[in-house]
């Protein structure tokens, strides 16, 4: 009985429930000491909670990219934090010269429109010739191949960007009606996050229904199946697949812009590290599945916003918003380890991930 | 129309891509800050050569994919490209004239079209920027068309004027502490490019040593391979003797700043040897390889620091704790990652890596490690009492570092374990299958590469005497898995030439060191998409990439039998 019991036990898997059961309670005792401690009045936490959604929705957004290049080509790309970097940056130009004009002060919803859709069409052309120079030419090469090269594409595409617009953090212009706050019950809502919530949840949708709803989004569900299946069927499967990468740029583009306004920062590098929080959230979510990555990303910009604050100020570290970061990627590994299909896939638990 | 089309098709594409890539390296302020250097004392600048190679090699491309048979077809079709390449910049030259662009691209200033120019104004600048690209494509076309060996020659002569054109400023040096070199180097270089001299003689000198080469290498070889097995041996003894003495005057050859770079290369050699045991041999990816390298350094920094107190050990009572660390922390950070494949692995780990960085770096840890003011004040290896502080000096003890370490990576590439990562890197369930312990083989590969990357950090701030987190980031993992690849995943020699062109080729051309990334990404993309195996690859994995080909050749010779 014993014996059976101790074969099918694997040291390293007791090592990694007990890193788990570690974690775990670290972030249970930090928690409760925090809330018991009183450090933070309801208000904040409903401070972080909008912010930790309106980061979220971004995240999301950009997720959806990782997801639904994952389904159609089982590859991550890497470079998709710089299709993300690359529509905001070039915006940017565009809102200086609408702001210097006084267009963007008369009128800021035609403005704002404007820089959305040139920050879009940016982000679309990158990720179009990304897939077209890059990874086209490398179907069905072995996996590490097209991966190094999405690796060399992302640093390949930062630094091109840093040579032409330079290395300065540049800031959006502040418009009216993205400054301020509303009063709902008494707590204070900043007018620019409920402004993002709103918007990616809209362009959510519309992405979803897209994907769920039209005849190109059929073709894309059934390339991301089955390519040689939906080859047969006479669906033009590079079509589908840039398709994609189209779509991807597209919300990119739009989390760009919606990032940037909400950080007021654009500059070479910042695509790196939300690119890794979006591929984060596509695995939390599930990699390939689409309403995933987007509970995800929500999910994602929530722990980040409340975690440091709920697990680690009550363990008694210093400054723990500076561990943001490392939370969020802490959440990666295990994720990773304990359910790689993340919270929603069960569709790749058979195949080799 | 239509027919038009198709004729020029070729030209007019491969000139755009050219085009492009002109401009691109135009507005990234690659050309400007190259034209600082001549290549050719006042006639030739590398900014002017950076962008004629551009418009040559792409004309020639356009030449070689061109499908219709007709020589004037095929020529005019290399002219073609080489115009379209020019048009791009000349546009740029006549939007920048009329508007400004510097205010969205910093590097489109008056000096940039000047340079693309040649310093004329108007329309005459505009007609010589296109005349030159046509010039271009014609020299494309016409070395389209000559026979191969004196093609090949051509190329490698003017190749030659380019490299020496450019590491003149290393050259120079090494020859005026040669006494009697000096009068050769007067004759060949100025303070800022080659002489005329210079320009004529090394490319014949390197033109015969190829066409040598070319003519008579194989005879050579053939001699070579029908000797004994006993001279055979003793001819590579003693030319491992000869690299031997090589390796130990080569400082003192180099001087104080080459010496510098060398030791950063050796830096690097150690820790792509470490990771090429991951990667290479078993095939599992590690973006966070940066992060033993970090606990390596750390280790010895406080062990030896009198700024952190705790502890003041010299490096060589320090080292074993680094290493030791280093492989800890490789099973530690390994468990986690044993069932994960490919991209998750590669993924994980990256989040490894960052999250060692941002622990280091917060205000949380900063009592024991300093935080962002990193810990300073490290002392020096010492030998006997010899103080190794200078370069060369340093330079002795990562040269001991790299040859130990190549040491054990050759003999535990020849072993059972050895064989075991590579079967695990080709199939791991088959792997398994096999009778491969999965679990102790991965840790193992782990820990030894994490081994030699503690080492390799334990080096590092030993010699720069300081060390801060910010050294630490995502792109020392990116670097060293670049230099693997580059040079041949899997191979030794591979790690050792890509160091040196990755990590040495930047920091002796300051130009370059600027936009280093920029060209390790093109490198990068360009590598897979044309030699995935890599400058120096190892023969299996050379195999396995161009199997397929040699494979159905195999299968036709033998239906042909």
């Amino acid at each position: 009985m014993f014996q059976k019991w101790k074969d099918r036990i694997d040291v390293t898997d007791i090592v990694m429930w007990l890193i788990g059961l570690t974690l775990l309670s670290l972030v249970l005792w930090g928690s409760i000491s925090t809330l018991r401690a009183g450090l933070y009045t309801g208000r904040h936490w409903v401070d972080f909670l909008i912010f930790g959604l309106a980061q979220g929705s971004i995240y999301a957004l950009i997720a959806t990219g990782y997801t639904m290049v994952y389904g159609v080509l089982k590859m991550i790309n890497f470079a998709h934090g710089e299709v993300f970097m690359s529509g905001p940056f070039t915006a940017y130009f565009v809102a200086i010269a609408l702001w210097q004009s006084d267009f963007l002060d008369n009128y800021p919803i035609i403005g704002l429109m404007i820089i959305f859709l040139s920050s879009m069409a940016v982000s679309t052309t990158i990720a179009y010739f990304l897939e077209k120079i890059a990874y086209r030419p490398l179907r069905g090469a072995p996996r590490l191949i097209p991966l190094i090269t999405a690796i060399g594409a992302s640093f390949f595409l930062q630094y091109l960007f840093l040579g032409l617009y330079g290395s300065g953090i540049q800031a959006y212009p502040d418009m009216e009606i993205l400054t301020g706050f509303w009063m709902v019950a008494g707590v204070r809502i900043l007018r620019i996050q409920v402004v993002v919530i709103i918007a990616s949840v809209l362009l959510m949708v519309a992405l979803y229904s897209f994907i769920m709803l039209t005849r190109v989004g059929k073709a894309i569900r059934a390339v991301s199946e089955d390519k040689e299946a939906a080859a047969l069927m006479g669906i033009s499967v590079d079509g589908m697949i840039s398709t994609t990468f189209v779509i991807g740029g597209m919300a990119a583009g739009a989390a760009g812009v919606l990032y940037a306004l909400m950080y007021k920062q654009v500059y070479f590098f910042m695509g790196f590290i939300p690119g890794l929080k979006a591929f984060t959230a596509a695995v939390l979510g599930g990699i390939g599945n689409i309403p995933g990555a987007m509970l995800g990303g929500l999910f994602l910009g929530l722990i980040e916003s409340v975690g440091p604050s709920l697990f680690l100020d009550g363990l008694g570290i210093v400054a723990p918003y500076q561990l943001k970061d490392a939370i969020a990627f802490t959440m990666l590994v295990m994720v990773l380890i304990f359910r790689p299909t993340g919270i929603m896939g069960e569709r790749l638990s058979a195949k080799k991930a | 129309m239509t027919l038009a089309q198709s004729l020029w098709r070729e030209g007019i594409k491969t000139g755009a891509i050219g085009g492009i890539s002109v401009l691109a390296i135009s507005l990234v302020g690659m050309v400007e800050s190259f034209n600082k250097r001549d290549i050719i004392a006042d006639f030739l600048s590398m900014g002017i050569a950076f962008i004629m190679v551009f418009g040559i090699i792409l004309p020639y491309i356009a030449a070689k994919r061109t499908t219709r048979p007709e020589k004037h077809i095929i020529f005019l079709n290399a002219l073609t490209a080489g115009l379209v390449t020019a048009v791009f910049p000349a546009l740029l030259v006549i939007l920048g004239n009329i508007i400004n662009l510097r205010s969205m691209f910093v590097n489109a200033s008056p000096v940039l079209y000047n340079l693309l120019t040649s310093g004329v104004e108007g329309v005459g600048g505009i007609l010589i920027l296109l005349l030159a690209g046509i010039l271009c494509g014609a020299f494309a076309g016409l070395l389209f068309f000559l026979p191969g060996l004196i093609r090949s020659v051509i190329i490698v002569c003017l190749t030659s004027i380019l490299a020496v054109g450019i590491v003149q400023d290393l050259i120079r040096p090494l020859f005026s502490s040669w006494g009697i070199m000096e009068v050769v180097s007067e004759w060949l270089f100025t303070q800022n490019g080659l002489t005329i001299a210079g320009t004529i003689f090394i490319p014949i000198f390197v033109g015969a040593i190829y066409m040598f080469w070319q003519l008579k290498g194989e005879g050579i070889k053939t001699r070579y391979n029908t000797l004994e097995s006993g001279t055979q041996k003793s001819v590579k003894m003693s030319s491992f003797f000869v690299l031997a003495i090589f390796l130990i005057f080569l400082p003192h050859i180099l001087g104080l700043f080459l010496s510098e770079v060398l030791t950063i290369v050796g830096l690097y050699i150690l820790l792509g040897l470490g990771l090429n045991i991951v990667v290479g041999y078993a095939g599992l990816l590690d973006l966070g390889y940066v992060a033993f390298y970090a606990i390596g350094a750390y280790i010895a920094a406080i062990l030896t620091s009198p700024a952190i107190g705790a502890f003041t050990l010299t490096f060589w009572q320090a080292l074993p704790f680094a290493v030791m660390g280093g492989i800890f922390a490789g099973i530690l950070l390994g468990i986690p990652v044993l069932k994960m494949r490919g991209d998750y692995l590669a993924i994980a780990t990256l989040g490894f890596g960052e999250i060692i960085r941002i622990l280091v770096l917060s205000d949380f840890l900063k009592p024991w490690l300093g935080g962002a003011q990193g810990i300073a004040k490290i002392p020096n290896p010492a030998i006997f009492g010899w103080q190794l502080s200078t370069p060369q000096e340093i330079y002795y003890l990562i040269l001991l570092g790299c040859i130990l370490v190549v040491f054990i990576s050759v003999r535990l590439r020849d072993s059972r374990l050895g064989r075991a990562w590579m079967a695990m890197r080709e199939d791991e369930d088959v792997a398994q299958a096999m009778g491969i312990n999965l679990v102790s083989t991965k840790l193992l590969a782990f820990a030894t590469g994490a081994g030699f990357s503690a080492l390799s950090g334990a080096i590092m701030v030993s010699k720069i005497g300081s060390v801060y987190p910010h050294s630490f980031n995502v792109f020392i993992s990116i670097n060293i898995v670049c230099l693997i690849i580059v040079g041949g995943i899997g191979s030794i020699p591979g790690v050792i030439v890509g160091a040196a062109a990755l990590v040495g080729l930047p920091e002796l051309l300051r130009e370059f060191a600027d936009y280093r990334m920029l060209v390790y990404g093109a490198v990068l993309v360009g590598m897979m998409l044309l030699r995935p195996e890599g400058l120096w690859p190892e023969a299996r994995h050379k195999m396995e990439l161009h199997g397929e080909e040699n494979g159905s050749d195999e299968t036709q010779t033998a239906t042909a039998a």
